[in-house]
């Protein structure tokens, strides 16, 4: 059985489209993935991410019990602020990427991948019960009883300042959500209930995650709908958030990131605090940085006309397959063939010539600078 | 949404649809099919000349979703392919029975269009 977000019942009168995905039965598009991305790129769309997993980590031992798992460093986090960052083996592989958000002088919350939710926990558990300051801190998973939605693109500040028109009541204090900062999270009244909006998003666009309790989403997703309108808002699918993050060279787990693939292999080594003390996975980490890997993850563009890379493809340089594609899309901000991969260092400099292979046939491709898709300022 | 099936066409499960004239037959995919697959962005077409069976994948249609094959719902020898709807993929979607056709055949066994689906029965099908 799929399971299905609070929003199944919304995404069935919005004439979503239904599809698995990692366990869930979501909305994969609504009208087109093309439309829904470049009204995203161009205006405001809402996706349902409340398949996502929300973990509370609480007490006086949160801080540093998050330092050593997470490889990011949590003390650079003031109230009110979140960061990207990752949760590693001792072998340096991802077990996951998420966000870290500091709710309070003791709490953070936790933003976790859909699919990853029950190792995430069991790590998070097993680390916990073999850390020293154990009985300082508490870990619970919220993500049964949350829910949360995507609001991406240009025209969302207006939005949410007409959906939340009070000042914040907690985390950054703010007139209105536009004001929050790039990674700022704040909480609001909505409906005589507390919701927390956060500044980021997935999508390469500016934008806002707004989580609330599982029983209040549709609420929000109706009040976003109708607000929205007038903003050109369009309800989005997972189709469209994977073209998206796909331009703008995010990482998706289980594409990018996997047990067998270190943050530094990811290009994601700027979220890897090496300088903060000991975390798991911080010796390899260390090696690699210093001594490189064995494998880049490059972003490509198709350089003749040629259909759009798939994941799984192999890839080709100077006569042999040197690696294989893991994300991969016709682009609909470029209408071009662009996607990601990993290949030999060596083979990864910015502007060098690959082939994908398609169907038994090769063609070219360029190695270009991550992202692929860049908003103007 | 109403979905088009032209009454003078065939029908194959896989939604193909056929339109005979002498011992050529035209083919291309389906008003449903294209809404199915939506944003039509690659179509890659098979060679002139090229021998194929009914039921044999021969074509490749590419949404931004996913690649799907396209079978030859008669057998035959493919004898023209539309050079348009290669340039210009959305013609799939925007005139599935006309510009957005896919090849032509001269056809091996005349009687095998007459194992195709009818339009009505394709409406069936497809629950239109």
């Amino acid at each position: 059985m799929l399971k299905r977000t609070p929003l199944f019942a919304a995404h069935q009168r919005a004439g979503g489209k239904l599809i698995e995905f990692g366990g869930w039965e979501m909305p994969v598009q609504y009208s087109t993935i093309t439309d829904e991305h470049l009204c995203v790129r161009r205006a405001a769309g809402i996706f349902d991410i409340s398949h996502m997993g929300e973990v509370i980590v609480r007490g006086p031992a949160a801080e540093a019990f998050l330092n050593a798992t997470l490889t990011n460093d949590v003390r650079k986090l003031v109230v009110g602020l979140g960061q990207y960052t990752l949760m590693c083996n001792e072998q340096g592989g991802v077990i996951d990427d998420l966000y870290a958000y500091r709710l309070g002088t003791e709490e953070y919350l936790l933003i976790i991948n859909a699919s990853r939710i029950e190792p995430d926990v069991a790590w998070l558990e097993q680390r916990l019960a073999a850390f020293p300051r154990q009985a300082e801190l508490t870990l619970a998973n919220l993500s049964d009883h949350s829910a949360a939605v995507a609001v991406q693109g240009p025209k969302t500040p207006g939005l949410l300042d007409l959906l939340f028109p009070e000042a914040s009541t907690g985390g950054t204090l703010v007139a209105k959500p536009s004001e929050l900062k790039k990674n700022q999270i704040a909480q609001f009244n909505f409906a005589g209930q507390v919701v927390c909006v956060a500044r980021t998003g997935y999508s390469g666009e500016d934008g806002f995650e707004v989580i609330t309790p599982a029983t209040l989403i549709e609420a929000v997703w109706d009040a976003t709908l109708k607000l929205g309108h007038q903003f050109c808002l369009q309800p989005c699918g997972l189709g469209a958030r994977d073209t998206l993050r796909t331009e703008a060279c995010y990482p998706l787990y289980g594409h990018e990131l996997d047990e067998a693939t270190t943050p530094i292999e990811a290009g994601v080594g700027f979220f890897v605090a090496l300088d903060k003390g000991e975390f798991v996975g911080r010796s390899v980490l260390a090696e690699q940085k210093a001594g490189g890997t064995k494998k880049k993850l490059v972003a490509f563009k198709m350089t003749d006309k040629a259909p759009p890379p798939r994941p799984h493809y192999p890839i080709w340089a100077g006569g042999s397959v040197v690696g294989e594609v893991v994300s991969g899309t016709q682009s609909p901000s470029l209408n071009n063939g662009i996607g990601m991969g990993y290949v030999p260092p060596q083979l990864a400099e910015v502007g060098g010539k690959l082939e994908i292979e398609i169907r038994g046939r090769r063609f070219a491709a360029e190695i270009v600078k991550k992202p692929i898709y860049k908003r103007a300022a | 949404m109403s979905t088009q099936v032209p009454a003078d066409l065939k029908y194959a499960k896989s939604h193909e649809w056929l339109r005979v004239a002498g011992d050529v037959g035209t083919v291309g995919i389906t008003d449903h099919a294209q809404h199915e697959l939506t944003d039509v962005v690659f179509v890659e077409l098979p060679a002139v000349g090229r021998k194929v069976k009914a039921g044999e994948a021969c074509a490749v249609v590419e949404s931004v979703k996913t690649a799907s094959d396209i079978y030859a719902p008669v057998s035959g020898e493919v004898i023209e392919v539309n050079k348009p709807v290669s340039d210009d993929p959305a013609l799939v979607n925007s005139a599935p029975f006309a510009g957005g056709w896919f090849f032509k055949l001269k056809l091996a066994d005349a009687a095998e269009a007459g194992a195709l689906l009818t339009p009505d029965a394709y409406k069936a099908q497809i629950g239109g």
